[in-house]
């Protein structure tokens, strides 16, 4: 395994690639079924009748791919400690069955921790596209990382 | 919203929404298909990362809120259909503020969830629909808030 990247290797306005992502019908409806059984998360029918217009994966799934894609492309080739939240999300537009994601992730500020001297503080933007280039989600959220100095 | 109209949700209604148990199978699971860190994944791993143990994925512990306020909404909604008939459509989230994850949730916690509207809005560009806004808290088997978010849904009007 290589060697795991620390707070001191991002700078400010560094931009990551997040994805792709096929979301499939299947695996929609499975979230679904365990988190989120409502009607338009469940089959096309019930999508399709409702303000989003097609089997949509539940917001909280998408919130969950993204965090896949986050810990694929950036945290696990790092020493990561976490989050503490998620200043906003916005779910501006269903993401539906058969659509791929990409997005980005991008550093908006770093700063040391000032009561825990071994732990960054990122703020970071990210974004979720499908295919066709449409915005499907933003967030903004806080990462922890260990800071190298410190280890 | 738990089976009301825009018009019948006031400011300051609360309702427990029952809870989540954290099991170390869905635990384990959770974090294999969405949060693959090596501190949600292994005993050892948690034990050396940042929570001390293994923890839950905090996306675990928002989709145990969305679980937990589905299955108010529904049950609401079938003692009002029993009552009296006309239910609102229910309607979908654009996102939320403010989502905070305060102490790790390890497998074997149970969390309880409440959430409490703090407003509600019509909407001139869907004037059959309104946003609720909600505070969403979730507390651990200790009575420890280990989990908060503002939410907002689309909740219909009357006709």
């Amino acid at each position: 395994m290589a060697e795991l990247l620390h707070f001191e290797d991002f700078e400010v306005g560094q931009v990551i690639d997040l994805g792709p992502y096929v979301v499939t019908a299947d695996e929609i409806i499975a979230f679904a079924m365990e988190f989120d059984p409502q009607r338009f998360h469940l089959d096309a029918a019930g999508g399709e009748a409702s303000l989003l217009g097609g089997l949509s994966a539940s917001g909280w799934h998408v919130s969950a791919m993204l965090m896949r894609m986050l810990a694929d492309a950036w945290l696990n080739k790092t020493a990561s400690m976490g989050s503490n939240g998620v200043a906003e999300m916005k779910w501006l537009r269903p993401v539906l069955a058969g659509e791929t994601l990409s997005g980005k992730i991008s550093i908006v500020a770093k700063r040391i921790s000032s009561k825990r001297p071994e732990m960054g503080i990122f703020q970071c933007g990210f974004e979720l596209f499908n295919g066709a280039g449409e915005k499907k989600t933003e967030m903004t959220a806080i990462i922890f990382m260990r800071v190298k100095a410190a280890c | 919203m738990l089976g009301l109209f825009l018009e019948d949700i006031d400011e300051g209604l609360s309702v427990d929404l029952g809870s989540y148990q954290f099991t170390r199978q869905n635990t384990l699971a959770f974090a294999r298909k969405y949060d693959p860190q090596p501190f949600h994944l292994s005993d050892e791993a948690g034990l050396a990362g940042p929570f001390g143990r293994l923890s839950a994925s905090g996306w675990h512990t928002a989709a145990g809120w969305m679980k937990c306020y589905v299955a108010s909404d529904e049950a609401a909604r079938a003692k009002l259909q029993a009552q009296a008939g006309t239910l609102p459509e229910v309607g979908p989230s654009p996102g939320f503020t403010n989502l905070k994850w305060l102490k790790p949730v390890f497998a074997g916690d149970v969390v309880s969830y409440r959430c409490t509207v703090t407003g509600k809005r019509e909407l001139a560009s869907r004037p059959q629909w309104g946003l609720v806004f909600s505070l969403n808290e979730g507390f651990n088997q200790n009575g420890e808030l280990v989990f908060s978010f503002e939410g907002k849904v689309l909740t219909a009007r009357r006709a």
